[in-house]
């Protein structure tokens, strides 16, 4: 990695009071995304992916969300502290987000112009005329055929994949140099998941953007990422390229993931039996002085309960957190 | 070759929509347009394809949740159309189903035991109450719950778990065929492994036979012996599963296999990229439905003529004018 990093999360906290208690949902994230990187935050319903991505853009509601500690460097300038009005200046214009489901992110009662033209003309400050006619350019650009007649429909008038296309049209028409995406494609069928993977590899080609992509998919991990961290409970738990967490994934987490997936190859065949994780997440309320992963890990020994396994590895370009990692065996 | 436990041919079924509010004209959709397949005892028969293709639709007429437009549907000799009130709720002890969504397929109001305990009831299975609790505990137990969660409510459990709880409910009338229509795809991965691996077994143990409806072929390749391939409401490829994966005929499932994503980097392949995307329902397109985005389609002939179902190998039925 060259230079500063274009974001660089450092130990966030991000916690939910709620009645049943406090939720710790991000418990120490660290990571960085360099300049036209594609970076995946991967892992489980509530392991704190979403969360830790919005907190970015503090896009989560304080209250009764709070991000308690930690710093959110956006090109060496730290994001936490900032008041509202400025973060509203990064919004869309250096960093942009798109969500899993576009039909509750579009307005229903606005034309899918009129909504990435106000994005324009707020923060680029064009005219009504010039901002519709990058909203024209924009709809093109993502691939929505015959976009200056397209341009005054509504977001029902859309599939959902056009609907994705529109988002992704709002979200770059200011050219942002990290997207946010937080599960693009998982509301989507197969082929036009494949379809939007592909757009967004051109858009970040053309725009030189980096990308955060959040993802519980691993096989989307693999096809679109350079990077990944692996999240678990609310902590990152392995991090480091693409290549080598696939190979040689070091977390017993990451293992049970990777080997849980069902293969088209897999040649288990119908009788076969896929591999699994035994048991389930911890509770959002629980706290335990150990890892987290400890109950349902095959290698738990008794100083996992213990105390938390820091992020390490031999090799500064892939870290894990675990005790025990068979990677971490002396060399013979 | 015996009887197969399902027969199911020429299923369609229309929805009547109207093109505007005021409009006139009555137009229909083709939700299921003459759909044919069987399913064997102890047998898995996959049906996969993307959203609105009538895969659900094709599930829930078998049960006649939805009452089906045409066709005929065979069960276990008996003819399921034909059926009055009273022969549908015998048939309702054989198939069952398990739903999508475990969040809003279970009542928020009952307790665990009670849900699953209800079927029970309807049909008159077990001698009193007390034998019933002890089934209960018994069913929950195979699925990996404990029987203590039987006064629970659903909302203290998690996704996975109520999931679980819906095969519990689904098992309680030992039926023969469950439509599981989109079992796992809410599920997170490891999740959706420890849930296969039980239907898997509760397969072997009691003979069941599945329609394992999905839009993931990956999940479906692990659980199926056979599948078959939807399309805006035909059957467009059917086949045992290793020779669908192996040898598939048809370009529309070529494309749906290589769309799929595979978690090994390095190994990304040549895409065979679908163009557009699925035309609207109520007016689809001549002749081959999939001719619009067909990436091997001759004209005109696609585009007038409706392909039928012909074998191409042993087992293996392909509707493409090109293909087979």
């Amino acid at each position: 990695m060259t230079g500063t990093p274009l974001l660089e999360i450092q130990d966030l906290h991000t916690s939910f009071r709620t009645d049943g208690g406090t939720v710790r949902s991000v418990r120490g994230v660290s990571l960085t995304v360099a300049k036209g990187e594609t970076v995946a935050l991967v892992g489980e319903s509530g392991c704190g992916k979403s969360v830790t991505a919005h907190s970015v853009l503090k896009l989560i509601p304080m209250p009764p969300g709070e991000i308690t500690a930690g710093r959110i460097l956006w090109q060496g300038r730290d994001l936490v502290p900032l008041p509202p009005r400025e973060m509203n200046r990064i919004r869309a214009r250096e960093i942009a987000i798109i969500f899993q489901e576009p039909m509750t992110a579009l307005n229903p009662v606005y034309s899918v112009g009129e909504q990435i033209a106000e994005v324009v003309r707020l923060q680029m400050r064009l005219g009504r005329r010039a901002a519709m006619d990058r909203a024209v350019e924009m709809l093109d650009l993502v691939g929505i055929p015959d976009a200056r007649r397209r341009v005054g429909d509504f977001p029902h008038q859309f599939s959902g994949g056009m609907r994705q296309r529109v988002m992704i049209a709002m979200a770059l028409s200011c050219e942002p140099q990290l997207l946010i995406a937080d599960e693009p494609t998982t509301a989507l069928d197969v082929t036009i998941q494949a379809q939007i993977l592909d757009l967004l590899e051109e858009m970040k080609e053309r725009l030189g953007m980096a990308i955060l992509l959040i993802t519980h998919d691993m096989g989307v991990v693999a096809e679109a990422a350079q990077r990944a961290v692996v999240m678990y409970a609310g902590r990152v738990i392995e991090e480091g390229a693409v290549d080598r967490l696939f190979t040689e994934p070091a977390h017993p987490y990451t293992r049970g993931l990777i080997r849980s997936i069902p293969r088209l190859d897999g040649g288990l065949g119908r009788h076969g039996r896929l591999q699994t994780i035994p048991g389930s997440i911890p509770s959002q309320y629980a706290d335990p002085a150990g890892c987290h992963f400890a109950p349902r890990c095959p290698l738990a020994q008794a100083d996992c309960l213990a105390a938390q396994p820091a992020m390490s590895g031999p090799d500064p370009d892939h870290l894990y957190a675990c005790f025990h990692s068979p990677l971490e065996a002396p060399a013979p | 070759m015996t009887a197969p436990l399902l027969s199911v041919r020429d299923l369609t079924k229309t929805f009547p929509t109207r093109s505007g509010m005021f409009s006139r004209n009555k137009l229909a959709v083709h939700a299921v347009d003459g759909v044919s397949f069987d399913i064997g005892q102890g047998q898995t028969l996959g049906v996969v394809g993307e959203s609105g293709c009538g895969k659900s639709t094709t599930g829930r007429c078998i049960l006649r949740l939805i009452e089906p437009s045409g066709g005929s549907v065979v069960f276990d000799g008996k003819d399921v159309l034909a059926l009055d009130a009273k022969g549908q709720q015998a048939l309702r002890r054989d198939m069952q189903i398990i739903f999508q969504d475990p969040f809003a397929s279970l009542n928020p109001r009952m307790t665990v035991g009670a849900i699953v305990a209800e079927a029970m009831t309807i049909h008159g299975l077990g001698a009193d109450a007390a034998d019933r609790r002890a089934r209960v505990a018994t069913l929950l137990a195979r699925v990996g719950l404990k029987p203590e969660h039987m006064g629970r409510y659903p909302h203290e459990f998690s996704g996975g778990q109520r999931q679980r709880i819906g095969i519990a409910r689904a098992l309680a009338v030992e039926p023969k065929l469950i439509v599981c229509d989109e079992a796992v795809s809410a599920l997170d991965v490891s999740v959706q492994a420890q849930v296969l691996n039980l239907l898997k077994d509760l397969q072997d143990e009691l003979g069941l036979a599945y329609m394992f409806i999905a839009h993931d072929l990956s999940v479906v390749e692990n659980v199926s012996d056979r599948i078959a391939v939807m399309y805006l409401g035909r059957v467009v490829e059917i086949a045992d599963a290793a020779d669908l994966y192996a040898r598939p005929q048809h370009p529309y499932t070529e494309a749906l296999l290589s769309a799929i994503p595979i978690p090994e980097p390095g190994r990304r392949k040549t895409r065979r990229k679908l163009e557009g995307e699925m035309p609207n329902p109520i007016t689809p397109p001549g002749g081959c439905h999939f001719h619009t985005r067909c990436p091997i389609r001759k004209l005109p002939l696609c585009a007038t003529e409706r392909p039928e179902m012909k074998p191409c190998s042993a087992g293996h039925m392909v509707a493409c004018h090109l293909r087979g």
